[in-house]
């Protein structure tokens, strides 16, 4: 038997999975956990909708539907789009920069558990009290005086995914400057590894904003500070602005990555290299560095006086250019390119409009004195979600087709693709455009129930109606999931005839990825290969042993610490044990982490040469 | 050897090179001690808070840029990407505390 291949029963499965710090393992560890958050904050939705599909129902209680409406933000957010975002990136940017793992393999799968733990931690609130209710912005007061231990789960299930999402961001930017190979200089990489690691250098700057601002919540609500109590000398305000300065990157780290994934299917799609490939580079970071300094737009009405609300509307105006640039640059990739239709290519071109859509909205909204009247109502929500659905999930989700047949070596049925695709297409419009008027007749958003005869019972109707459109195009991706991997008939390296290096290697890569480092000439690199060379990517570097990294269950162990602490903290008492016994584990596995020299195992070159194929498509 | 002769020069030249950061390492350290004293000097002397607060400040900001530069190395090649991320996180962070002390203290 070779050294890399292995069969395995499920019980030896799930250990490994359970202590991989392989990047494409935990790719999928964080593609699985986030299409199950999907799932659920999508059910969290479809309540909504059904609460909303008639005025004066009945069908859910308030209370329920604030903790229904908080949730499906806080999930569909934190716990769905961020990990999907990580399962892409896992997936793809080691492989797209030439690299055998990201840079710290041991701090990744600690990211992953972190995040994992977090997010059962919020949906724990569920069984326990009621789930949080004070919107997914938690705004102070309410949040302050919301009763029950909702808005608690809020705080300390963020607080412990945040840690996690940090490492990753830090991991990827380590690892794009450091770990590519040979001739991948940074105007070489391709544009989902620049998104990538411009959206981490973003989560490095925002998410401490955040870290902050969860603490300050945890202490006003658990330890009796006063950060956000008037009464006692805080400041409200505060929270908002801490939340946004988090928040608003927050939205750039979810929308660069798709922008990414759309400027490598439609070059791979259009057969044309991307154009204006550093204009892309220039308007990402662009993005980035004006998106620290519109937060305040989220806070027009909280009366921050005309010359701040004029700043920050005008630099908000101004994000409008980058992305403008970016959206000229996919049509005129498009542009005489042989186009092929494919779902992730469909994908790209119902982005297009739709985002477009949403980013009119946007300047809509950034006019200060325009948003007094859109504030708070429907408008706001459908602008969001154009930006969000329209961009980030349909990005997602082409990312997740497109790159499939990378991560488990199978190839998404075409069909059902395109039948999930307009399903979910039509359904998304028909619940979200009408909702830009339901907001323009006044209808206020995060609002339980709405009166008859005010002229929103049908829109409201209609909108619900394309929820159920949306809910029977996932339910058509999922089928298609289950089929094609029992199917799992098995597709080449390339089965989309691409240019990007990640499908130069077989599908799936193997553990190693790179048998020997490979040798980048420019950008898109197996294109320039299949067009100038033998179609295969030439070695960097002799066949030699590989260093690779053990498995390990620390980071799993430290996370559920957390997890368990996190009780302890919020019921106090005689729960102070369960800190005790929460910290306790975590320390305890920091400390044998620090003791134990661990330091990984080599693949000896002479199994390598044992292995079949040369490393290269297979 | 005939080889010896090219390592011998490179070891020469390292030498001067570690003799020239030893200089300097040991130039910032004295400053730094100075600064120090001068710090604590101006507040047992009871200067005015108003001259006493900016100097303190700016000679903090003096010691950690020594620090950074010196004894972290920052001045020698291929700390770029360390340098271009730290100022971006100092400017990320100054905007908050600017915006906020604008719109929220003042």
């Amino acid at each position: 038997m070779s050294a890399t291949a292995r069969k395995a029963g499920f019980g030896a499965a799930l250990w490994d999975y359970l202590t991989t710090v392989d990047h494409k393992k935990i790719g999928i560890l964080y593609l699985v956990a986030g299409i199950f958050f999907f799932i659920l904050g999508g059910l969290e939705a479809m309540l909504i909708r059904i609460q909303l599909i008639s005025p004066n129902n009945e069908f859910i209680s308030a209370q329920f539907y604030n903790e229904v409406l908080t949730m499906h933000g806080t999930t569909m957010i934190f716990l769905a789009a961020m990990p999907l975002i990580f399962a892409l990136m896992n997936a793809v940017v080691p492989l797209q920069i030439g690299a055998r793992d990201v840079a710290f393999p041991f701090v990744n799968s600690l990211g992953f558990w972190l995040f994992f733990f977090g997010g059962v931690m919020l949906n724990v609130s569920w069984f326990v009290t009621g789930a949080p209710d004070a919107g997914w912005t938690a705004y102070a007061p309410l949040s302050i005086f919301s009763e029950g231990h909702g808005v608690d789960f809020y705080a300390i299930g963020l607080q412990i995914s945040g840690f996690g999402t940090l490492m990753g961001g830090i991991n990827f930017i380590v690892t794009v400057v450091n770990m590519r190979a040979p001739g991948m200089t940074y105007m070489r990489m391709p544009l989902f590894t620049w998104t990538a690691f411009i959206a981490s250098v973003l989560i490095l700057f925002a998410f401490p904003a955040l870290t902050v601002g969860l603490f300050m919540l945890t202490f006003d609500r658990l330890f009796g500070a006063n950060f956000f109590d008037p009464a006692m000398g805080g400041n409200a305000i505060i929270w908002e602005h801490l939340f946004w300065i988090f928040g608003h990157p927050e939205v750039y780290i979810l929308i660069l990555p798709a922008f990414g994934v759309f400027s490598e299917v439609i070059p791979t799609f259009a057969k044309k290299r991307l154009f204006g490939y550093s204009s892309m580079v220039f308007a990402t970071v662009l993005i980035a560095f004006l998106g620290f300094m519109v937060w305040a737009h989220h806070m027009f009405t909280v009366g921050l006086g005309p010359i701040a609300n004029s700043i920050f509307a005008v630099a908000t105006m101004a994000i409008a250019v980058p992305t403008g640039i970016k959206i000229f640059n996919w049509l005129f990739t498009l542009w005489g390119g042989s186009i092929r239709l494919t779902s992730p290519m469909v994908f790209a071109l119902g982005f297009i409009p739709t985002f477009t859509i949403g980013g009119m909205t946007g300047v809509m909204l950034a006019s200060a004195a325009a948003d007094f009247q859109y504030h708070d109502s429907y408008f706001v929500v459908a602008h969001f979600h154009y930006v969000i659905v329209g961009g980030v999930v349909l990005g997602l989700f082409a990312g997740i087709i497109y790159w499939w047949p990378k991560m488990f070596g199978t190839m998404l049925n075409e069909k059902l693709n395109h039948w999930f695709f307009w399903l979910f297409f039509i359904g998304f419009h028909l619940t979200f455009f009408i909702q830009h008027f339901l907001g323009l007749m006044g209808m206020p958003r995060r609002y339980w129930k709405f009166l008859p005869d005010q002229g929103l019972d049908l829109f409201n109707l209609i909108s619900t109606i394309g929820a159920f459109f949306m809910a029977v195009g996932t339910i058509v991706f999922l089928y298609n999931v289950i089929i094609t991997q029992v199917k799992g008939v098995k597709v080449s390296g390339d089965p989309w005839d691409a240019r990007t290096l990640e499908w130069a290697i077989p599908s799936p890569p193997p553990f190693y990825n790179f048998k020997q480092e490979p040798l980048v000439r420019g950008l898109d690199p197996l294109w320039i290969e299949k067009t100038e060379g033998n179609g295969k990517i030439q070695p960097a570097t002799p066949l030699g042993d590989i260093h690779m990294p053990n498995n390990s269950f620390v980071p799993f162990m430290m996370s559920l610490g957390l997890f368990i602490a996190g009780f302890g903290v919020m019921f106090q008492g005689t729960y102070w044990v369960l800190a005790v016994i929460g910290f306790g584990i975590t320390a305890g596995s920091m400390l044998y982490r620090s003791f134990k020299d661990d330091l990984g195992y080599h693949v000896h070159k002479e199994d390598l040469e044992d292995e079949k194929g040369d490393g290269s498509n297979g | 050897m005939a080889d010896n002769t090219n390592s011998n020069e490179k070891q020469l030249y390292y030498r001067k090179k570690h003799k020239e950061e030893m200089k300097h390492h040991i130039l910032t350290f004295a400053m730094m001690i100075a600064f120090t004293l001068i710090a604590f000097g101006l507040v047992i002397a009871e200067v005015s808070a108003l001259f006493t607060i900016p100097i303190i400040l700016v000679l903090a900001a003096v010691q950690v840029l020594f620090q950074l530069y010196y004894f972290m190395h920052m001045n020698q090649e291929g700390h770029e990407m360390p340098a271009l991320m730290i100022y971006s996180g100092i400017f990320a962070a100054l905007l908050t505390v600017l915006a906020l002390a604008t719109i929220v203290w003042w």
